[in-house]
């Protein structure tokens, strides 16, 4: 039999007493919680719309009762007796009247639940400032640790796994090139057309290459690797940490007297900071090529846009660009280490220690980028 | 207290099951009688969660069937498929609630998918599943708020969200203390007898197998098939695969338990 025509079988039919006093509920066939749902308000209203002193369910005809059925049950019988009637079920097999004794005690009123106060406004703030103090506090920690960590790792290179940071190098380096690359020659090829437009306009065109150099050198290219790194290896870190931590590995690492930091964020910077520069080189070369199919389709050869950039550009201005990419790749290895370290427990905070890597990755990059401008102007380069 | 039915609810039939082409568990067949207590033993990997997994539907055999009620969850799809997925209650290991809802949401969660219940209605039958594993104050407490046992329990009341007529437990003493242990013993007792439910256990625990279990298989990770079928405290004391009484009697060694040293395997 299928499901729908057991559904039919079921029905609920109400019938009054000559006095009026006295509401019988007559319920046949299947109730369960595919045939109960359709019948539960409407048995709700037969109750509050005829207001009897006295309810009857007669279930001599229910030939399957569960959960839903049994609970139907109880929620007739209880919003009758909480309007002052009684209420009596007659004629429930007596393997479902066993459902009924076990369940019956409960009161369809749901208890109180705990209290939650929401916080006051002022409360809020001050929560936000001693979060982001204690972060900030957290963040410093680290930041020693590692450079301790980094500098004894110089001073005795054997203390490094250097096989994960062959393994981890190959992850956030090598995989990220064909992505570094698209980003590149898209990247390049926008911002040539764009330039060249209003550039043509006043004969200028040709300086559209001085232009990509120095801007890709300099600037775009450091930054989109930084933020592709953030994007890519960052969260991955902060995932990878996050679920150690969550599956107790770190704890174990701890107990075994080895240091999260030398073990598992070392590897990972020193991998992240020898891969970003050459991801860089790579995301100016990819840009230059970008820059070099919009000037030829402008009808400039190949060797002209090539010495056009080359008159542009400085070994400062590569030396430079390189050096923010050294930074950024510290930058976004220890920020998505720490997010992983920092991870609490259940599978949401896995989720969103990786989000809080790439976040705050990004900011971390932009501050840095701010501050290398102010001081490449202060130096004069 | 309800009786155990002398008709086969669960019935696998020449299951063969394996990972990557190597085999687990090589052509076993056994049936499982409606309100008993049916627990899955063996040691480590020997396929007894391999084999839960495949009941569940989770995975296909590689050979074999599985009859769920009548009905082969090998080969069932769409709406049998549901139907028979609605008559079965699932708890795993480490309990596996929605670390982002209650617990009265996680039990509510199935209500919401499968039934037309209004939702004063899903609230009461909720309530009614975690006030019979004794934790319905805490109900709107989130899974990480709760202990292990709490947890487990609270994964027993959301299995039992549809009514199920079997439940399948997956190392339900698994990381638990002996008290809280024995009280999850009590809860799978209460069920199976009140409610008729049929229970499938996988389990190391031998003391939550004495107290409980009806009836046992051992599974063998050499052999990889069923080396013995009985009563608990029949195998414990009958059995004559040596390794089977010690496993059985951890703390007899194997000369005792047995007349060799597992000769028999």
């Amino acid at each position: 039999m299928t499901q729908a025509a057991e559904a039919s079988l079921n029905s609920l039919d109400a019938r009054r007493s000559s006095d009026g006093g006295t509401l019988t509920l007559i319920m046949t066939g299947r109730w369960d919680s595919d045939t109960t749902g359709k019948w539960w308000q409407r048995g709700q209203q037969m109750l509050t719309q005829g207001k009897p002193r006295r309810l009857v369910i007669d279930a001599s005809g229910v030939s399957y009762c569960d959960g839903a059925g049994v609970a139907f049950l109880i929620d007739l019988q209880q919003l009758q007796i909480r309007t002052g009637g009684d209420a009596t079920i007659q004629g429930l097999q007596e393997e479902f009247r066993r459902l009924l004794d076990i369940y019956g005690d409960i009161s369809i009123n749901r208890p109180p639940g705990r209290r939650r106060e929401p916080l006051s406004i002022i409360e809020q703030v001050g929560k936000a400032a001693v979060e982001l103090w204690r972060d900030l506090q957290a963040l410093l920690t680290f930041v020693g640790e590692l450079a301790l960590t980094l500098l004894r790792a110089a001073r005795h290179p054997r203390l490094v796994r250097w096989k994960d940071a062959w393994l981890v190098a190959e992850q956030s380096g090598v995989d990220a090139l064909p992505i570094i690359a698209l980003i590149g020659v898209l990247l390049g090829l926008i911002l040539a057309f764009q330039s060249a437009i209003p550039m043509r306009r006043f004969g200028a065109d040709i300086f559209v290459a001085d232009l990509l150099g120095i801007a890709m050198l300099r600037e775009m290219g450091p930054l989109i690797t930084a933020i592709i790194l953030a994007g890519r290896s960052g969260s991955a870190f902060a995932a990878e940490l996050g679920t150690m931590k969550v599956r107790e590995e770190i704890d174990a690492l701890r107990t075994m007297g080895l240091e999260p930091v030398r073990f598992l964020v070392v590897p990972r910077v020193i991998a992240a900071v020898a891969m970003t520069p050459v991801l860089t080189v790579f995301a100016n070369l990819f840009g230059l090529m970008g820059g070099a199919i919009v000037m030829r389709s402008l009808g400039y050869p190949l060797v002209t846009y090539v010495n056009q950039v080359l008159s542009a550009v400085t070994v400062g201005d590569l030396m430079g660009g390189l050096l923010k990419s050294f930074v950024y790749g510290i930058v976004v290895a220890a920020v998505g280490c720490l997010r992983g370290l920092e991870t609490k427990t259940g599978a949401s905070a896995v989720g969103q220690s990786t989000t809080s890597a790439v976040v705050s990755g990004i900011v971390l990059i932009a501050i840095v980028d701010g501050l290398f401008a102010v001081v490449f102007y202060a130096l004069g380069l | 207290m309800l009786p155990i039915e002398n008709r086969p609810i669960i019935q696998v039939q020449h299951f063969t099951a394996g990972y990557d082409g190597s085999v687990v568990i090589d052509d076993i067949s056994f049936e499982i009688y409606r309100g008993e207590v049916f627990a899955i033993l063996g040691g480590s990997g020997s396929g007894k969660s391999t084999l839960l997994k495949h009941m569940i539907g989770l995975y296909q055999p590689m050979t074999g069937r599985i009859f769920i009620g009548g009905k082969d969850i090998v080969t069932a799809e769409g709406d049998e498929r549901t139907g028979i997925l609605k008559s079965i209650g699932v708890t795993y290991q480490m309990g596996a609630l929605f670390g982002s809802m209650t617990l009265l949401e996680n039990v509510r969660l199935p209500l919401e998918e499968y039934t037309a219940l209004p939702s004063d209605a899903m609230d009461l039958i909720a309530r009614m599943k975690l006030k019979l594993v004794g934790l319905e104050p805490f109900l709107d407490y989130m899974p990480s708020e709760l202990s292990g046992g709490m947890q487990k329990r609270a994964a027993i009341a959301r299995a039992m969200a549809l009514d199920p007529h079997i439940l399948f437990l997956d190392e339900p003493s698994a990381g638990l203390d002996p008290i809280t242990s024995a009280e999850l013993d009590r809860l799978i007792l209460d069920l199976a007898r009140n409610l008729a439910i049929t229970f499938v256990i996988v389990t190391h625990e031998l003391s939550s197998i004495d107290t409980i279990a009806d009836r046992v298989i051992m599974l063998d990770k050499v052999v990889k098939k069923i080396v013995a079928t009985g009563r608990p405290q029949e195998l414990r004391e009958h059995a004559t695969n040596p390794w089977v009484r010690q496993f059985l009697n951890p703390g007899v060694s194997a000369e005792t338990a047995g007349k060799g040293t597992g000769g028999e395997r």
